[in-house]
């Protein structure tokens, strides 16, 4: 019976600690473009080349 | 030139160097992770630009700019440079719905925690009434439960409680008001059997039955503000922009919404007008379709009205906009609209209905439940005890998924066909329709027209006037250079073509002059020659007449016929010429049909058709039509119509093919029936378990099994409904 007294606080907590993420996640706007979420991650990020690097500042 | 045009102080002006602003435009044709990248791209390199992100759900980008530096316009001309269409949303339409989802998402979160939580306790409970549970065990699990589920339903169950509260108020019953009844009575019920340490304790049910409510309502709203989101970024497209020219003689850019009486508008050909104003300089031809359904332009000149939404068929205007208050067309319309959207407003949705007989069968039950039990002398507190089962058992869980989830099914299976619903009743209304009225121009013909008598014309001449008239953006023009085209030949534009807005082209080379244009244009002065309608000339050889006729859409005829194979009756009101609208009507086998229809005899039809009894679809996209799509018992129009028609219409349709129509409505049908199918299960289900609540044998453990199968079979049944085979099967014939 003792185990009851922190099993049940330890369930709560858990279940608790997920709600609080999920929203979280959703107020940071985490579901707000689904489609597009997948996509990001494939993205290098790197934007490909369209501001060409002048030549004398190469290197710098 | 803006900066040049400002006349406010120095200070004032570099505050507003500073300041940034906030648009969202829609992009309709994002569709992978490249577009994204593109489009944030391009816009990112534009200097004054902050941040730009893109949306690839919505289909829209949020920029963030520095304003003087960068205007609207030159977002949109950036994205139009990578390939991308964009326009731009009417304020707030963004804002609105992510309110409204951000408002139920939270609420779903919260209801799956307690449910879940509070579902832990209640299997222990259970179980542990089958072995061997200390009392005082399941008297703290039952706290427990209390102390998650009251604060959490007093949360997560306001949109039902509000929308009751309303009902009420307005002295009607709808699903939410058994609904809070049962989620109240419930907890309340709960929480005095726990304080009295007894067994019928019913935190479970009430927090599983809010669970899958708000599942149910969330999947609803999204689907609805996924067909708004979509609804409102065709609409953005057709947002014009006009160049005005200044006083000083500069010309600027600016939005359609923000040109006012009295500005001087510059229109090139091709543009279309984007202000109804009178023309101070040029001429030309004015292509109207949109407009009246009259396919031939009109020629106009100096001092002539045009409208806004018709498309500069010939040479540059200047026109002088006007109020558009005092365009009698435009006027006209609108008055016919709100008049004609009245009638609409009275229509009761099928779950309103439904629970106008089930709410007071709820309630007499439960009442006469207590009655029966304090008659047979049980006394107050176990017949209040069962009163309460019944309802909580009768709560209209599967009732009022039961359309909603049909709904979303439907929905999303027409969305991904290209067919937007936007009307919240729509679906309901298309499946009760009998008849369908369709309007020509735009509608069951697509806007381009086309070379009818191609081929009584040698290639020869065909090539020469093609060469000729590739120069032009008239619509005959450029349908005799699709002619030319579909017939393989090689048209090319030659020097020194000369265009005379209103009359036609010439050329002179080699010696020789051509001609094309209007019969006076080429010197044509026999009337004999029928009914054409453009003319091509060598010097002094006889001229040849060009026939134009508009072109349906590739399945017209086809869509036509099964309809009226189905038992739908079908009809062809058109603003165009007779002769127009009865080649049409014979092409496509519709008996019924009126041409040069104006938009109050369009109203004037459908009204007789609703006082015959028979429930009318008005498929339509012109302006002529706004006021019958408000006036029919349900709408639909393309995508291309004017944007007063697309909003008046309950649905929009994509796509050059007119087989959406059938699609529309052999959908609606069959959710319709899936609807009644749901309620059927739900009566089913209520049969079974009322008895049992009645009698007093509802545990705990049997009302919370009993609604959630109830709302599950419901739900899956409904989901039927997204991979089903489906036919426009025949109407049945009514009386």
């Amino acid at each position: 019976m003792t185990s009851l007294a922190w099993l049940l606080p330890a369930a709560l907590t858990l279940g608790f600690i997920g709600l609080v993420a999920f929203l979280w996640a959703l107020r940071s706007g985490q579901f707000d473009d689904l489609e597009g979420a997948g996509w990001r991650a494939l993205d290098d990020g790197e934007p490909r080349a369209h501001k060409p690097v002048p030549d004398g500042h190469r290197g710098d | 030139m803006e900066a040049a045009l400002d006349v406010r102080p120095t200070s004032e002006r570099l505050k507003q160097g500073d300041a940034t602003e906030t648009v969202a435009l829609s992009v309709p044709d994002m569709v992978c992770g490249n577009c994204i990248r593109t489009v944030e791209t391009a816009l990112r390199n534009i200097d004054g630009v902050a941040a730009a992100r893109a949306n690839l759900s919505s289909r829209r980008v949020i920029i963030t700019f520095k304003t003087p530096r960068v205007s609207v316009e030159d977002l949109v001309s950036a994205l139009a440079k990578v390939g991308y269409k964009a326009g731009q949303l009417a304020e707030g339409s963004a804002d609105e719905q992510a309110a409204r989802r951000s408002d139920l998402l939270p609420r779903v979160g919260v209801a799956g925690f307690a449910a879940a939580n509070i579902m832990l306790l209640s299997v222990s409970v259970w179980s542990g009434e089958a072995s061997d549970m200390d009392p005082s065990v399941s008297s703290l699990f039952h706290w427990i439960s209390a102390l998650i589920a009251l604060p959490a339903i007093a949360y997560v169950g306001q949109p039902f409680f509000r929308s009751a509260i309303n009902a009420l108020r307005g002295r009607r019953l709808n699903m939410d008001v058994p609904i809070s009844l049962g989620i109240t009575l419930a907890c309340g019920m709960s929480l005095f059997q726990t304080i009295q340490g007894s067994e019928q304790v019913y935190f479970d049910a009430a927090a599983m039955l809010v669970f899958f409510l708000l599942i149910g309502r969330t999947l609803d709203e999204g689907m609805r503000a996924r067909a708004r989101g979509a609804a409102e970024n065709l609409l953005s497209l057709k947002a014009l922009s006009a160049t005005v020219i200044e006083k000083d003689g500069f010309s600027r850019t600016v939005a359609a919404r923000s040109l006012t009486p009295g500005m001087h508008i510059a229109i090139a050909a091709g543009e279309r007008i984007a202000a109804d104003g009178i023309i101070t300089s040029g001429a030309s031809d004015i292509d109207e379709s949109l407009i009246t359904g009259e396919t031939v332009p009109r020629a106009v000149r100096v001092g002539d009205r045009v409208h806004a939404g018709t498309v500069n068929g010939g040479g540059p205007l200047q026109i002088d906009a006007t109020a558009t208050v005092d365009n009698t067309l435009l006027a006209e319309i609108g008055r016919l609209m709100l008049s004609a959207e009245q009638s609409r407003g009275k229509y009761v949705r099928l779950a309103d209905r439904a629970a106008g007989f089930y709410a007071p069968a709820v309630h007499i039950l439960g009442l006469s439940t207590f009655i029966g039990w304090m008659l047979i002398g049980s006394g107050w507190e176990p017949a209040l005890t069962h009163a309460i089962a019944v309802l909580i058992i009768t709560c209209p869980c599967a009732l009022a998924l039961a359309v909603p989830a049909v709904q979303v099914a439907a929905m999303s299976r027409l969305f991904n066909q290209g067919v937007i619903v936007k009307a919240a009743d729509g679906l309901e209304r298309l499946a009760e329709v009998d008849t369908v009225v369709f309007d020509k121009t735009g509608t069951l013909t697509l806007e381009e027209i086309r070379l009818a008598d191609a081929a009584n014309i040698d290639d020869e001449t065909l090539l020469h006037a093609a060469s000729l008239a590739v120069a032009s953006r008239h619509p005959y023009a450029q349908a005799v250079v699709r002619a030319a085209r579909d017939r393989g030949l090689k048209v090319e534009s030659r020097d020194g073509i000369q265009e005379v807005p209103g009359s036609g082209l010439s050329i002179e080379s080699n010696g020789h002059v051509e001609r094309l244009g209007s019969a006076l244009w080429v010197g044509n002065d026999s009337t004999s020659s029928g009914d054409a309608s453009l003319w091509y000339r060598r010097d002094n050889g006889s001229p040849v007449g060009f026939r134009f006729a508009d072109r349906l859409r590739s399945d017209a005829s086809e869509i036509v016929s099964t309809l009226q194979n189905a038992g739908y009756g079908v009809e062809l009101l058109s603003g165009d010429r007779t002769e127009a609208v009865a080649r049409a009507a014979e092409a496509t086998s519709i008996n019924t049909w009126r041409a040069a229809t104006r938009p109050d005899q369009k109203l004037a039809r459908l009204n007789e058709l609703k006082s015959l009894g028979r429930s009318t679809l008005m498929v339509g996209d012109g302006l002529n039509d706004a006021p019958a799509l408000a006036a029919g018992h349900a709408s639909l129009s393309p995508a291309s119509a004017v944007e007063i028609s697309q909003t008046a219409a309950d649905a929009v349709f994509q796509g050059e093919k007119l087989w959406p129509v059938v699609q529309t409505l052999t959908i609606a049908r069959a959710a319709q029936r899936m609807a009644l199918q749901n309620f059927a299960i739900a009566v089913a289900y209520n049969t079974i378990f009322v008895p049992l609540a009645v009698t007093g044998h509802v545990t705990p453990l049997i009302a919370a099994l009993a609604m959630s199968t109830s709302s599950i079979l419901v739900t899956a049944n409904a989901v039927r409904l997204r991979t089903m085979k489906l036919r426009l099967a025949p109407l049945r014939k009514s009386p």
